[in-house]
């Protein structure tokens, strides 16, 4: 029995509210993926089809999957391009762990995609691209869908080529052009798969082809094409609904991790007053960063496509020291050659952001795959004594709320920050409830203009030392990379005075942990484990522990934001626990680091092949430390 | 826009500033007879003389070496940074605050070595950092190794075999990368060093100004031929603009080009006449890349003077007026409908 309100905003417009007998059975939540080949236009239909359900109301977290070879040959396996959405009605903290229904364009998108899909899941397959030559592409012997290897699956074989080119017949356009809406048709049996109006792409290709009534037309045709292929042919017996969310009122946007991070900066560079300069070098997977903020320039922000990586950081401190907001963005690779800059934006005590979206490393590593295994990097790959604030963020949007923190730290503090993102959350996208500036916290940044009683490295009561912009009056004066003399900042290699300003800089930053909030737990605060998460694992940790107090079991967790310093009270939340299990994709970094900070011994669990963790791969690890 | 400079025409306030007001309260401690000396007694001659910019918009940053401990000697706003990376970082400085006079005192380790690929951009960006160049051809505070314009066969402690190397021209890689300003001279010479400095503040983009600089210590004599009084005046060519190309003690050597081939001739010796000798042409690259090339050849005078000086946009402004365009042609600059993006939705 469906509801009936649900039914309302599922079905706005009575030509999308069918004939179908197909009997519509309410769910939960849905994993859904779409997959073909790099250039069907997967990634539009996936964006298409989480916009449209954003905008109904669901919550949601997607994933795009892209091939890393820019154009693939047509029908490979390495050239299968995804996107997963994962929507629901209740709160979603991952992109889906496994796939209820697979949009497979071809062979080979079945075939790389198969693995994720859930016992009994949906298969929606382009039966007309099961030819010769795509099975032998995809390394197929057989074809799948005849040799009962697919037992166990719901497949249904739809025409979706032949089918399109049908219904463009009479429009005579190039057979590459009509083919290349074939995604669309899809898209159509999923929207009356989900039992939802097809209105909101039918409405962008308006928009979208504003210059061209044809291709309005044919997109448009074949859209309604697909729904109404699913409403008439009666292969489906079933189509689902899930409810809307009860979201908070307010406006939202969907955002991924990396336009987070630049609207962050942005955002937090109006709030400081501070005009934001972005030195950055093109690397997968935080270019987008860059890209983002290239466009940003009516807010005044400047963006300096550097020659390298260390260009790209050099060119920001050079900005700071120049009274504005530096910043540079960049991956494990580009980190590496940063490192010197790092410590001397550490010596020359001037506020820095340092974005660092993690990929597999090390070296080149793996540029499109995900992974959490520069914790280590950013907390101490620096020559000397050199602490550095890190950040991480866990989910898309609290990149966000990453950026905006790492800036008041930054200058408050007159810091570098490092801000730890992946390419799990960087790609990954979910709704956000948009923010005024009037929310952000206060963060003006002060520039010392006085000149009695001025010296460069004199110290307030967060021991910061003050920020003068070049061009003040009376204040000129040197500093460098050399250890300086307290208070007077000139060179100095004094015993004494080095051990002092070693031992400033170290407590400078331990001390932004009163600044900072307080680890929370979710669950109970105390019993046999707390699952510890930190990154793009927290989501996934999150649904573990929802998951297993759902079946009963007692367990809590926390995820951890604040990497260096951490909240203060993270030893005391964790020694409430008898275990503590610490999921991360790496060799335990946060393992090691926990126990040499609380000689507390955690369960490390850790992988490393370039993909998160599942919820259910945690559930699974709790459960089998629990014994249940 | 080019507030760093009109400034500097109109601003009175700060008439009669000295040397002084430009020397720091830090000991000088490089090598006694070190040729840096002359470079910053020079600068400090020669910046009250800029018409009176008022000594705050000066920022001085350096890189490792020597000659980068420049700044902590310059009572202006410095940046001792790390090796190689002075250009960028200046760069970085003047993109976000064009109105500010921004130096780089640099060597040829620092420069031309580790910071090579900052400095090619910094010319193709032709951004307004004035670069001063101190090359002295050895690698001075590491004490001694082979640099990259040392010599081919040149022994240092490096290279006890002699340098299988061949040395970078400065000059020649500054005019590959279009360069619109650049220009050599010698710690020797404190007029024409003074003389340099004040063009090289007056031209509008990315300036490269080398100075032939003497390493008392681990490269002593390296200039000998162009400074030694018997020498010099056979071996040194000064060029400027509309001027004939002619030297000597007794100003009787021209250069005049044999096809696209330079030549000395005698301009005395009833064959060629002062007639015969190439006018020098700063603005024209081709002129500029040919002269370059003496330096290589020891059948020809050491150039110094300016090479080529010519208007190019400059990358700060473009990035400025970008802004400016972006900022008129919108309606809505509030950083809330940023936030609120183009495809938002409301819940309610």
């Amino acid at each position: 029995m469906e509801d009936k309100t649900d039914f309302e905003t599922d079905i706005t417009n009575l030509e999308f509210n069918g004939n179908s007998k197909a009997e519509v059975k309410p769910v939960e939540e849905v994993t859904i993926r779409f997959a073909g080949d790099s250039g069907d236009g997967m990634q539009l239909t996936g964006t298409q089809f989480s916009d449209a359900l954003a905008s109904y109301g669901l919550e949601l977290g997607t994933l795009p999957d892209y091939p890393a070879d820019i154009r693939a040959p047509a029908g490979s396996l390495y050239g299968v391009s995804g996107y997963t959405i994962h929507f629901s009605s209740h709160e979603v903290h991952t992109p889906g762990d496994q796939v209820d229904v697979l949009v497979a364009m071809n062979p080979a998108a079945m075939k790389v995609n198969l693995k994720d899909l859930k016992k009994n899941g949906i298969v929606i397959t382009n039966i007309d691209a099961f030819d010769k030559k795509n099975l032998e592409l995809a390394e197929y012997k057989e074809n799948p869908l005849e040799d009962g290897s697919l037992e166990g699956y719901n497949i249904y074989e739809v025409p979706i080529t032949k089918s399109t080119l049908e219904v463009l017949k009479d429009l005579n356009l190039p057979q590459k052009t009509a083919l290349k809406c074939r995604n669309f048709f899809a898209l159509g049996v999923v929207y009356w798969l989900y039992n939802k109006s097809p209105e909101f792409t039918l409405n962008w290709i308006t928009d979208k082809f504003s210059k061209s009534p044809e291709l309005i037309e044919a997109n448009s045709r074949v859209l309604k094409a697909g729904y109404y292929y699913g409403d008439t042919t009666e292969m489906f017996t079933t189509r689902f609904s899930v409810k809307s969310a009860s979201l908070p009122k307010g406006t939202y946007r969907n955002l991924n991790g990396n336009e987070a991070i630049a609207l962050g900066l942005a955002a937090a560079s109006a709030k400081s007053g501070l005009q934001l300069f972005l030195g950055s070098y093109p690397i997968t997977p935080a270019t987008e960063i860059l890209q983002t903020l290239s466009k940003y320039k009516k807010y005044g922000v400047k963006t300096f496509q550097a020659e390298d990586e260390i260009a790209g950081i050099c060119t920001a401190i050079g900005a700071s020291f120049a009274g504005g907001l530096g910043a540079t963005s960049t991956s494990g690779p580009g980190m590496a050659l940063k490192t010197e800059a790092i410590g001397l934006a550490v010596m020359a005590e001037l506020p820095l952001i340092i974005v660092n979206v993690q990929r597999g490393g090390p070296s080149t590593g793996l540029p499109t795959k995900t992974e959490q295994s520069d914790l280590f990097q950013a907390l101490y790959g620096r020559n000397g004594e050199c602490p550095v604030p890190v950040l991480a963020a866990s989910s898309p949007t609290d990149c966000f709320e990453l950026a905006v923190e790492a800036v008041r730290i930054a200058v408050k503090y007159m810091t570098p920050v490092i801000i730890l993102s992946d390419g799990y959350i960087a790609q990954g996208m979910e709704p956000w409830k948009v923010v005024k500036l009037s929310d952000l916290p206060e963060m003006k940044a002060i520039f010392r203009t006085e000149k009695d009683g001025f010296f460069p490295y004199a110290r307030n009561e967060f021991l910061s030392r003050p920020w003068v912009k070049p061009g003040t009056k009376g204040l000129e004066h040197r500093i460098g990379g050399l250890e300086k003399q307290t208070v007077t900042g000139n060179v100095s290699y004094e015993p004494d005075n080095h051990n002092l300003m070693t031992n400033l800089r170290a407590k400078k930053i331990k001390r932004i942990e009163f600044d900072i909030p307080e680890l929370e737990v979710v669950g109970e605060k105390s019993g046999e484990l707390i699952v510890l998460a930190w990154g793009s694992t927290g989501g996934a940790a999150a649904t573990a522990v929802e998951n297993l107090i759902a079946k009963g079991i007692n367990v809590s967790y926390a995820v951890l934001k604040y990497m260096f310093p951490m909240p203060r009270n993270t030893h005391n939340v964790l020694k409430q626990f008898k275990k503590v299990l610490i999921p991360e994709v790496n060799l335990g970094q946060l393992s090691k680091l926990i126990r040499a900070e609380f000689l507390i011994d955690p369960i490390a669990f850790n992988k490393v092949k370039g993909l998160p963790f599942k919820s259910f791969e945690i559930e699974r690890k709790v459960e089998e430390i629990l014994k249940v | 826009m080019d507030e760093s400079k009109i400034i500097a025409q109109i601003d009175k306030t700060d008439a009669g500033l000295t040397s002084k007001d430009f020397t720091s309260d830090r000991d000088v401690r490089w090598c006694p007879g070190c040729g840096d000396y002359s470079v910053l007694a020079q600068v400090q001659r020669t910046f009250p003389q800029l018409i009176g910019i008022p000594k705050e918009r000066f920022v001085f940053i350096s890189g490792i070496g020597c000659s980068s401990r420049f700044p902590y000697y310059m009572n202006t706003y410095g940046f001792h940074t790390i090796h190689g990376r002075a250009s960028a970082i200046a760069s970085g400085v003047k993109c976000l605050n064009p109105n500010l006079s921004v130096w780089v005192a640099t060597g040829d380790g620092d420069l031309l070595s580790i910071g090579g690929n900052h400095f090619i951009h910094l010319l193709r960006r032709n951004i307004d950092v004035n670069i001063l160049l101190f090359n002295n051809r050895i690698y001075g505070l590491t004490k001694g190794q082979a640099s990259p314009t040392s010599e081919h066969g040149k022994i240092t402690k490096t290279t006890p075999y002699g340098s299988i190397e061949y040395p970078i021209n400065p000059v020649s890689i500054a005019l590959g990368m279009e360069g619109s300003f650049i220009a050599r001279t010698m710690d020797r010479d404190p007029k024409h060093l003074q003389e340099m400095i004040l063009r090289c503040f007056n031209h509008f983009g990315t300036t490269l100004l080398e100075v032939l600089q003497n390493c008392v210590i681990f490269n002593d004599g390296a200039y000998n031929l162009y400074t030694d009084k018997a020498t010099r005046d056979d071996n040194v060519l000064y060029i400027e603009h509309g001027k004939p190309l002619i030297f000597g003690k007794n100003k009787d050597k021209g250069i005049k080009l044999d096809g696209w081939k330079p030549i000395v001739i005698d301009i005395n010796d009833g064959k060629n006449s002062i007639n015969d000798v190439l006018v020098y042409d700063e603005t024209s690259k081709d002129l500029a890349f040919i002269i370059s090339s003496f330096s290589d050849n020891p059948l020809l005078p050491m150039p110094l003077g300016v090479f080529l000086a010519r208007s190019r946009n400059r990358y700060e402004v473009e990035m400025e007026n970008q802004i400016e365009e972006a900022k008129k042609k919108s309606t809505d600059l509030s950083i809330d409908e940023l936030l609120k993006g183009t495809s938002s939705w409301e819940i309610s």
